[in-house]
């Protein structure tokens, strides 16, 4: 008996303890990032693009990185909404019934998810080349929206699936065609949809291996779409890999805006998947 | 709708087959067994060698794993058997957190904290010198990565097992841990298995971060102390002087299709097994 109490004991005690590993990487991780980085933020970090010598230390910051993360994160879910709705309104909409169907696309979407950034950044570069394209912000786009749509077909998906199917089926009894009941569901998910932007939104920001092929690099702010765009992840590999101590404590300050962006997209989207959920009939 | 649809399903082929008819050209030069097998990099020379990248992948891989599993089973138990639901509430945002931060923070992070781990705490008891940058670092990196994978996926799985189950072990007077290594594990097996595979492709392509920590250097680690250099690091890292060198793209590419064969094996495999269990659970 005393052995098996002893037993469990342990292994509360074990578990316990990986618990606070597991939990704690992530303040380890904030710590190091906050610790390292604020020494080396500045206004001009966020308000200024690279000056002359800046990558031998001198003036400048990396407002060019952030723009272009900006536009590739926000023009990827753009196009990746455009894409993804419709399709998570067609296998949830026309293909009722069809479970064999909707499994398989289901599973299709969760493979396509589980496949990682480099592919899609390697298979951008192939679509590039293919069209005679350069590195720029369209590249960077494009990429970044293969990247994101499964993430935001799964979402939009599960976001679908709450909504009660008497409201479907209402909306269909009073006549409404499937268009017309998707609208009716459609307005029911607003926050659902908000949550996917926010989940893609992030996701597209953070990624490097995806833009790393296609987007090219830039000191300016790119004007159109066929200029090269930095990206924050990629201006922080590249400054980490110098020798000279100011641009590596740039990257720290660049690792922390990054940080500090995408905790503030996961909380709110956290915020938003819990109101969702607290309102699900 | 049906054209999005389809289109975007079929992307999984054309990214097959666009990968695939890329590395035609290297593929014409060696044969598979031949780009698999040999550990002669020597790109200037025509000379493609795959075997010292796959053997780093599988090192840093399994590294991870090894650190993460354990330690993401006892978590998820903690928190699915053992926490308060108030501890629960508490603690399970912050994994979320944690999956949300991008690879490229996790690898300065290896770079500023484990790196310097590994060389100072870690490897003076084992090895004369080490500078840091090794699987081992990689494979610290990547377990922390996995983390929120496995622990969510494991959670979720523990979630569907029915509570009459363990009610019955517990009123025989087993103790919650009994009733864990009995019971619970017994039924969960598939989905914990599935997680793992899951967390293996994940850790598998994972690039930025492993790149940063893992010294890059093309020989087949025989220590975790070792420099190593994963696939997806070779493709990421080269992608500069690719095109200036016949065939290199090519090769390049034949890394991204060989990632891609992998990765998609492993997530059709578990997510077989996932959708099979809340099939039944819907059932």
């Amino acid at each position: 008996m005393i052995k098996r109490k002893l037993e469990e004991l342990f292994i509360k005690i074990l578990m316990i303890i990986a618990t606070i590993i597991v939990v704690g990487s992530f303040f380890l991780i904030v710590g190091t990032i906050f610790s390292k980085g604020v020494p080396y933020m500045s206004w001009d970090m966020i308000s200024k693009i690279p000056g002359g010598g800046f990558y031998i230390g001198k003036e400048g910051g990396v407002l060019n990185a952030i723009i272009g993360s900006l536009y590739v994160a926000g023009g990827a879910t753009i196009l990746g909404l455009i894409i993804s709705i419709p399709v998570a309104i067609f296998i949830n909409m026309y293909l009722t019934g069809k479970n064999f169907i909707t499994d398989i696309l289901r599973t299709v979407f969760d493979v396509l998810f589980g496949i990682p950034s480099i592919v899609y950044g390697a298979f951008g570069f192939l679509i590039m080349v293919y069209f005679g394209l350069r590195t720029s912000l369209l590249g960077g786009i494009i990429a970044v929206t293969l990247l994101v749509i499964p993430l935001l077909v799964r979402t939009l998906d599960e976001v679908i699936r709450t909504v009660p199917g008497e409201l479907r089926d209402a909306a269909l009894s009073l006549g409404s065609t499937r268009w017309e009941t998707a609208k009716v569901v459609l307005r029911q998910i607003r926050p659902g949809i908000f949550t996917a932007i926010l989940l893609s939104f992030g996701r597209g920001i953070g990624d490097v291996a995806s833009v790393l092929f296609t987007a090219g690099f830039s000191d300016n702010i790119p004007t159109s779409l066929h200029e090269p765009a930095a990206t924050l992840p990629l201006a922080i590999f590249f400054q980490l890999g110098s020798p000279v101590e100011e641009v590596q404590g740039r990257a720290y300050a660049s690792a922390l805006i990054l940080t500090i962006v995408v905790l503030i997209i996961t909380v709110l989207s956290e915020i938003l998947i819990k109101k969702f959920s607290k309102h699900k009939i | 709708m049906l054209v999005f649809t389809l289109a975007s399903v079929s992307l999984v082929i054309i990214i097959g087959i666009g990968l695939y008819y890329r590395s035609i050209p290297v593929l014409n030069n060696s044969s598979w067994g031949q780009l698999l097998s040999s550990s002669v990099w020597k790109p200037m020379k025509g000379l493609f060698g795959f075997y010292p990248f796959i053997m780093g992948t599988l090192w840093v891989t399994a590294i991870s794993i090894i650190i993460a599993l354990p330690l993401c089973l006892l978590t998820s138990f903690y928190l699915s058997e053992y926490a308060h639901t108030r501890i629960k509430r508490v603690l399970i945002p912050f994994v979320n957190l944690l999956s949300g931060i991008p690879p490229v923070i996790f690898g300065v992070w290896g770079v500023l904290f484990i790196v310097p781990f590994v060389q100072n705490q870690i490897a003076p008891h084992f090895v004369e010198f080490s500078t840091g940058y090794s699987v081992l670092a990689g494979g610290l990196v990547l377990a922390v990565m996995i983390f929120p994978l496995i622990v969510s996926i494991v959670n979720e799985v523990l979630n569907t097992i029915p509570q009459e189950l363990k009610d019955a072990s517990l009123a025989l007077g087993a103790t919650k841990w009994e009733t864990i290594k009995k019971v619970t594990i017994r039924k969960a097996l598939p989905g914990i298995v599935a997680a793992t595979v899951l967390a293996i492709s994940r850790a598998f392509g994972e690039t930025i971060a492993v790149l940063m920590v893992c010294g890059n250097n093309a020989i087949v680690p025989h220590s975790v102390f070792d420099a190593g250099y994963p696939l997806p690091a070779l493709i990421a890292n080269n992608y500069g002087e690719m095109m200036s060198i016949p065939l290199y793209d090519s090769a390049l590419m034949f890394a991204a299709l060989l990632l891609f064969i992998i990765i998609l094996l492993f997530n059709v495999i578990s997510r077989i097994i996932l959708n099979r269990l809340e099939r039944n659970l819907a059932g």
